[in-house]
């Protein structure tokens, strides 16, 4: 099943590998290098799952979450958290502001796939 | 570089030398007394995305160190360490190590641990966190790999808590309307594992609104349940209200489901990680009698022909490398009947009839956002390319040889004689001018802000201040100053041999700075800016200025110089740039490594740039570079001499003139001065310079060209004639010949003929130095 998804992350790196990774996959990649560009994309696609990185300048990752739970239409998408830690407390912060699930960095392109069917089919 | 990783690869290395980039801004911003939480924000940005990125790629080292850097500035995000300049200091040096690191990693290279592993420790031991081998073992780096050829293997997440911790709140199975949907799969071929398997597991599953909340959704669970096995789901919708009483957005159903499954529990619990804690879980190995229940569910025509309308819409869910499921449903009574509650938009998509495995939201999704959807949407804002070095260099290269074309084809149309006004003139004229105009533009895309260069000063003055004990403290000016790549590349030896020089040799000891009324604080400043198409950087220090005396001495001493010499003050400033010379009484550990300033003074003549120096005696000394804009064509005269067509470079040129009898005057045999507005400048013979003839009787009726030096003196070069004034492609000479004194390169003219580029203040420094500090002639043989 093919997705469409939006990653939205501020290292190019992270962007250009997951990039990768989903385009490998099949998957219809967009990306945004911050919660605000994020948000601007938003307006233009409707993707069936979102990917965010938490540390980012101008909107963090919560900030982008709160945001995009705030809007009616983008309410239900499925929003995965991109960290390096799997401390329970991240995960705990990421649940708090409306995330899905979470994805450890450095992910593993199967896993993420994974994790991406687990919550958008 | 077709594959991939590697691209991306090199592209993180590019990303960190960035991201090392901001981190030093940040720092310093800190250093400067910034507390804005965005400042130190950056900085922890900086750390987390190199560590982050080298994770995905395996490299430990980096991965290690990044960790603990990041572990401490999470302490000052989070207000909990108050960094003092000390602390500041330190990191600095981490990110000094962090950028090490960063290209060892990058060039296959090590960082000696004796050199991380201190920096550390007093890391941990400023910020105050304990060695923390669990949080190391926490972030284990992963190297990517892209097989996607199975659709991945299984996940390894980390241990979940344990679930039998949880209210066991689930509501009795017994009498319930029940929905089963045995998904009719076979098993999956992944690698059983090692674990203790069993034939499968019970699961139940009640989830709280919070599930819903979160973007969860129960049918992809059940879907991911299937990747591991044979499932039959039963349905609970008992506690569904009646219509008129259903709250729309909140879940009534729980569900449990069988998995046939070799896989382990931990395989099953994977499943709902994203969902413990929002949910009633509860998971149990099958046990003989629970094995029993999928065979007991057989089929009736009733569920056969459910079957039929199930299957179609089942069919595109299953992945297409496995056979399409096949869902039977059960129906049973009900007290509240399943059919119309499934057309309602409750909280669950998941809806106990025999649309339950519909792609709900999905449908939804797609009706509403077809028309909407844009392609190519914009997924950068900045629009960069990023460009192979090589390519550019191959452009400037063509641009160089679209330029000495053009300056052929003038040739020929001059030939041939054709007026000034006519088509083809005309035309050329247009295309001299946008050969200019590319020729520019190629050279800007060269061109890079010269601040990644004045960043690495930053850490030379760190550690250099650190070794000889002083304290010091840079400040720049211009970083955005743009300058040829490559010229920034060699720029890098010279320029940190000058700060150390400063550091060590320009700047007093604290205590001296105190006693002379200073600040304990040494400055070097580095500043760069445009200057008449020229880039000018200047290094000064404000320590106590060149002590011309012992100078002086020392040039005497070392015989550089006779011992009843006449020099004026910037003579003997410039002493210093002879071969050999060092004041330091003693070698320190800084200067001692071979290099002295006449090494900085040819490397930076290499790059067609000249050094001066000027310095106040207790106020500090400042050398100056100047440098051409760009090192593949410059402006130049072409002039005659002894039969040799020469191009002298146009910006050392302040004026041309004809000599006649009144401004000539002979001091000597051989030497003559030329009066120009009342000051007297030496004359020299290009030809006899360049050794291409004697030196002539009679200047009278002569051309000569007033050369400007950077140190304000000036020099009359004798010419036999000037051809022409146009652009010329530099071609270097070093690689075949080495340097040549009073060269600075060749070029290509347009009848295809070579000819010598001057380097005019190299040779108006030879003959200088010949007349006056008596240096042994290096004579050129033509």
């Amino acid at each position: 099943m093919s997705l469409e998804v939006l990653a939205v992350d501020d290292s190019r790196t992270m962007r250009d590998m997951l990039n990768l990774a989903l385009s490998s996959a099949g998957f219809t990649a967009h990306l945004a290098e911050d919660g605000v560009h994020g948000l601007e994309v938003l307006e233009d696609i409707e993707p069936d799952v979102i990917i965010t990185d938490i540390n980012m300048p101008r909107m963090d990752g919560f900030g982008f979450i709160d945001a995009v739970r705030a809007e009616s239409k983008w309410s239900r998408i499925p929003i995965l958290v991109l960290t390096t830690e799997s401390a329970d407390e991240l995960k705990a912060k990421a649940r708090a502001a409306g995330a899905t699930g979470w994805i450890v960095k450095p992910f593993d392109p199967a896993k993420l796939v994974k994790a991406l069917q687990m919550v958008a089919g | 570089m077709s594959d991939p990783m590697a691209e991306i690869r090199a592209s993180f290395f590019i990303e960190c030398e960035e991201l090392l980039e901001s981190l030093q801004d940040g720092l310093q911003l800190m250093d400067d007394g910034d507390t804005d939480p965005e400042t130190i924000n950056i900085v922890f940005r900086a750390v987390h995305s190199i560590k982050g990125g080298a994770g995905a790629f395996g490299l430990d080292d980096l991965v290690r160190f990044a960790h603990r850097f990041e572990t401490a500035m999470d302490e000052v995000r989070a207000g909990r360490f108050h960094p003092d300049g000390e602390a500041i200091r330190l990191f600095f040096a981490c990110a000094d190590i962090l950028g090490d690191l960063v290209r060892a990693a990058r060039d296959d290279d090590q960082v000696d641990d004796g050199i991380t592993g201190p920096v550390l420790e007093k890391l941990d031991k400023l910020v105050g966190i304990e060695e923390e081998e669990e949080e190391d073992l926490d972030f284990t780096p992963a190297t990517l790999s892209l097989d996607f050829g199975d659709g991945g293997g299984l996940p390894d997440l980390p241990d979940l808590p344990d679930l039998s911790a949880l209210p066991d709140a689930a509501p009795s199975v017994e009498g319930l309307p029940s929905l089963d949907l045995p998904a009719d799969l076979p098993a999956l071929t992944a690698e059983p594992l090692a674990e203790t398997t069993t034939k499968g597991f019970t699961v139940h599953f009640k989830p709280e609104n919070a599930l819903y909340a979160s973007g969860n959704e129960p049918l992809y669970l059940f879907r991911a349940l299937r990747d591991l096995g044979d499932i039959s789901v039963t349905c609970h919708c008992g506690d569904l209200p009646n219509l008129d009483q259903l709250d729309p957005d909140t879940g009534h159903l729980s569900w449990d489901v069988t998995v046939h499954t070799e896989e382990s529990e931990q395989s099953v619990r994977e499943v709902f990680e994203f969902v413990d804690g929002l949910c009633v879980l509860e998971i149990k190995p099958i046990t003989g009698a629970a094995a029993m229940i999928a065979p007991a569910l057989a089929p009736t025509p009733a569920v056969e022909k459910a079957v039929e309308t199930a299957a179609p819409e089942a069919a595109p869910i299953a992945p297409p490398q496995k056979p399409a499921a096949a869902i039977e449903v059960v129906s049973a009574p009900a007290p509240t009947p399943p059919a119309p509650v499934a057309k309602l938009p409750v909280a669950s998509p998941v809806n106990s009839d025999d649309d339950t495995l519909d792609e709900a939201p999905k449908d939804e999704k797609s009706g509403s956002s077809a028309p909407v959807k844009a392609t190519g949407t914009p997924t950068q804002p900045r629009a960069t390319v990023r460009v192979d070095l090589e390519r550019i260099d191959r452009l400037v290269n063509l641009v160089g040889e679209l330029v000495i074309n053009q300056a052929m084809l003038s040739q020929s149309v001059t030939e041939a004689g054709l007026p000034p006004n006519s088509p083809v003139s005309t035309g050329l004229e247009e295309f001299l001018q946008l050969t200019r105009d590319i020729q520019e533009s190629v050279m800007m895309i060269r061109a890079q802000p010269i601040k990644s260069l004045f960043q690495r000063m930053g850490r030379i003055v760190r550690e250099s201040s650190a070794s000889v004990g002083k304290e010091v403290r840079l400040y720049t000016d211009g970083e955005n100053t743009e300058v040829d790549k490559t010229v920034i590349e060699r720029l890098a030896d010279p320029l940190t041999h000058m700060i150390r020089n400063a550091v060590d040799h320009g700047l007093e000891s604290p205590e001296k700075r105190l006693e002379s009324g200073k600040s304990r604080e040494g400055h070097v400043t580095l500043t760069a800016q445009h200057r008449s198409g020229r880039i000018v950087i200047e290094v000064s220090d404000d320590g106590a200025g060149i002590n011309r005396e012992r100078v002086k001495q020392k040039a005497i001493e070392k015989e550089l110089i006779p011992a009843d010499a006449q020099l004026s003050d910037s003579d003997i400033d410039n002493l210093l740039f002879l071969p050999g010379f060092s004041t330091a009484a003693e070698i320190s550990n800084l200067s001692g490594r071979g290099v002295g300033m006449d090494v900085v003074k040819s490397s930076i003549q290499a790059l067609g740039g000249r050094i001066s120096i000027t310095s106040q005696e207790g106020k500090g000394t400042t050398f100056s570079i100047s440098l051409p804009l760009t090192l593949a064509v410059l402006d130049g005269m072409v002039v005659r001499v002894a039969d040799e067509t020469l191009v002298v470079p146009l910006n050392a040129i302040l004026e041309t003139l004809t000599l006649t009898d009144n401004d000539l005057k002979a001091l000597g045999p051989e030497t003559h001065v030329v009066q120009i507005r009342g000051g007297f400048v030496p004359l020299l013979d290009l030809g006899a310079e360049l050794g291409y003839r004697q030196p002539q009787d009679s200047y009278v009726g002569g051309i000569v060209l007033l050369i400007g030096q950077e140190d304000g003196n000036r020099a009359a070069l004798a010419v036999d004639a000037i051809e022409d004034q146009r652009q010329v492609v530099i071609k270097g000479l070093e690689g075949s010949y080495g340097r040549v004194p009073g060269i600075a390169a060749a070029t290509i003219l347009g009848d295809g003929q070579i000819a010598l580029i001057l380097d005019p203040t190299d040779l108006v420094g030879q003959a200088s130095g010949r007349t006056r500090i008596r240096q042994p002639q290096q004579a050129l043989v033509g």
